[in-house]
């Protein structure tokens, strides 16, 4: 049983589940345009929860989020289980399919085995869609991947019920009703009011001021960490940011994509202003990823400590410039 | 970023043939999407994370070895898990994985709590009893 389903990469796998679902119904939807709708955008930082030994760092919102927010403001309506067992999660899975209906799943990245080695970690909150099914493998279109791939039953039971924080339970998800047109004006200016609202909030550790707390962190560091705790900690950042799925500088550059695509939706030329700034905003992100790797890599020839007060220099900075930008986004939308 | 800035560094991707799509910016000022083969700066924390890991695994090994602490720790670090991770997995409290990386505690353990372990990691009762590990790297 194979469904017609088209895969698409994306740069995100939440964004790209949901574009690449609503493509499948017909309705014309980007990968940056579910992000923005989506108010994907955010900054957290975390110093309780550590990931990978390092404190949390956070450049979207939680997983599941876009979807629901997508969802809700574009006027569609959708299905989403949990499982307590593996029986009935694979059960629910098989009659969506027989009934010609590809479904969106959360998974463990650690079990998919066909990511490189290096690349697998215990991560729970990647999103793929099941398409269909052969010869007791699962037919599988991950958006992070360029073409499409499987799984065999026993993997893709493993990925659905990885343990650990934001474990799947089976998690599945599907649209089952849809509007006869999406109404993308308003829901474009509710994402962007969420948005700025979340990365303008006064606390310490969300949006702006969470890019703060981290840049005040990150100077401490070397004395009260030693150099290899921080230098990994920095590494953590920097993965958090660029590796696979963000579409560069930390969301900036998809963030800036959906700011272009709104502004000819609802004609409005303030925002295609704001998108080349946010662009460049994203630059800036890159910038100080590469200067991260440089004192991580030790090419840096002055001491840490000032390398990396440098470095928390240039997180301040960009946390000034994002506000400004976040507060001229509200002003251009109301 | 502009179209043509889009880094095509080597990375650990190529193994799976894998690019990633990077969204970026045309001669017109239009944005587009690009394919990656990876990016220096990324690559190096993915490595550094790596070799994170493979210290982490090289000492536990060590500790094993020393009689200080049960494969499970080693088969832990290896799987790139913390304590929660491997709690979650086997459904043990926290406090009482780490009771069973105490070697003492961990030659006493009924095949019943080994084969959790066991299942977890891919292996048989025998290969978590009898440690031997060639050299890591």
């Amino acid at each position: 049983m194979e469904i017609n389903f088209t895969h698409h990469q994306s740069a995100h796998c939440e964004n790209g589940v949901v574009s690449n679902l609503m493509r499948h119904y017909g309705f014309d939807v980007s990968e940056p345009m579910v992000f923005g709708i989506g108010s994907g955008l955010l900054f957290c930082y975390i110093p309780f929860l550590k990931v990978n030994h390092a404190p949390a760092i956070s450049y979207r919102v939680m997983p599941g989020f876009i979807f629901k927010r997508f969802a809700k403001r574009t006027g569609i309506t959708f299905k989403r289980e949990k499982f307590k067992n593996p029986q009935s999660a694979k059960q629910k899975l098989d009659e969506n399919i027989d009934k010609n209906n590809p479904v969106g799943l959360q998974v463990g990245v650690y079990h998919l085995e066909y990511f490189p080695d290096d690349y697998r970690f215990h991560f729970n909150a990647h999103n793929l869609v099941v398409y269909g099914r052969e010869n007791g493998n699962y037919l599988i279109s991950d958006p992070v991947m360029e073409t499409v791939t499987s799984l065999t039953e026993k993997q893709l039971e493993k990925a659905r019920f990885a343990k650990g924080a934001f474990a799947p339970k089976g998690h599945l998800y599907y649209p089952t009703g849809f509007p006869e047109a999406l109404q993308l004006e308003t829901a474009i200016i509710k994402g962007i009011k969420q948005t700025c609202r979340d990365m303008l909030a006064p606390v310490p550790i969300v949006g702006i001021n969470g890019i703060r707390m981290t840049a005040k962190r990150i100077r401490r560091w070397p004395e009260k960490k030693g150099t290899k705790t921080a230098n990994h900690y920095l590494g953590q950042i920097v993965r958090m940011q660029e590796e696979i799925g963000t579409g560069g500088g930390g969301f900036r550059y998809i963030y800036a994509a959906f700011l272009q695509e709104a502004a000819e939706v609802l004609k409005n030329p303030k925002l295609k202003k704001l998108s080349e700034e946010m662009t460049a905003i994203g630059d800036s992100w890159r910038d100080f990823a590469l200067e991260a790797s440089r004192i991580y890599k030790k090419r840096n020839a002055k001491t840490d400590i000032s390398a990396y007060r440098d470095i928390a220099d240039r997180l301040e900075s960009l946390a000034d410039r994002e506000k400004t930008f976040f507060r001229e986004l509200q002003k251009a939308i109301r | 970023m502009k179209k043509e800035n889009v880094p095509q560094d080597r990375s650990n991707l190529e193994s799976a043939n894998g690019r990633e799509l990077c969204y970026a910016v045309d001669k017109n000022g239009r944005y587009t999407t690009v394919n990656s083969s990876g990016w220096d700066p990324k690559t190096i924390a993915l490595d550094n994370a790596i070799k994170e890991i493979n210290a982490r695994a090289e000492d536990a090994r060590q500790r094993v070895l020393g009689g200080q602490t049960s494969p499970i720790e080693y088969y832990m670090e290896l799987h790139k898990m913390d304590i929660g991770i491997l709690a979650a997995y086997t459904g043990f409290w926290k406090w009482r994985v780490k009771r069973h990386f105490k070697p003492k505690i961990f030659k006493r353990l009924p095949d019943r709590i080994l084969q959790k372990y066991a299942d977890v990691f891919n292996l048989n009762i025998a290969q978590l009893k009898n440690f031997e590990i060639p050299h890591g790297d």
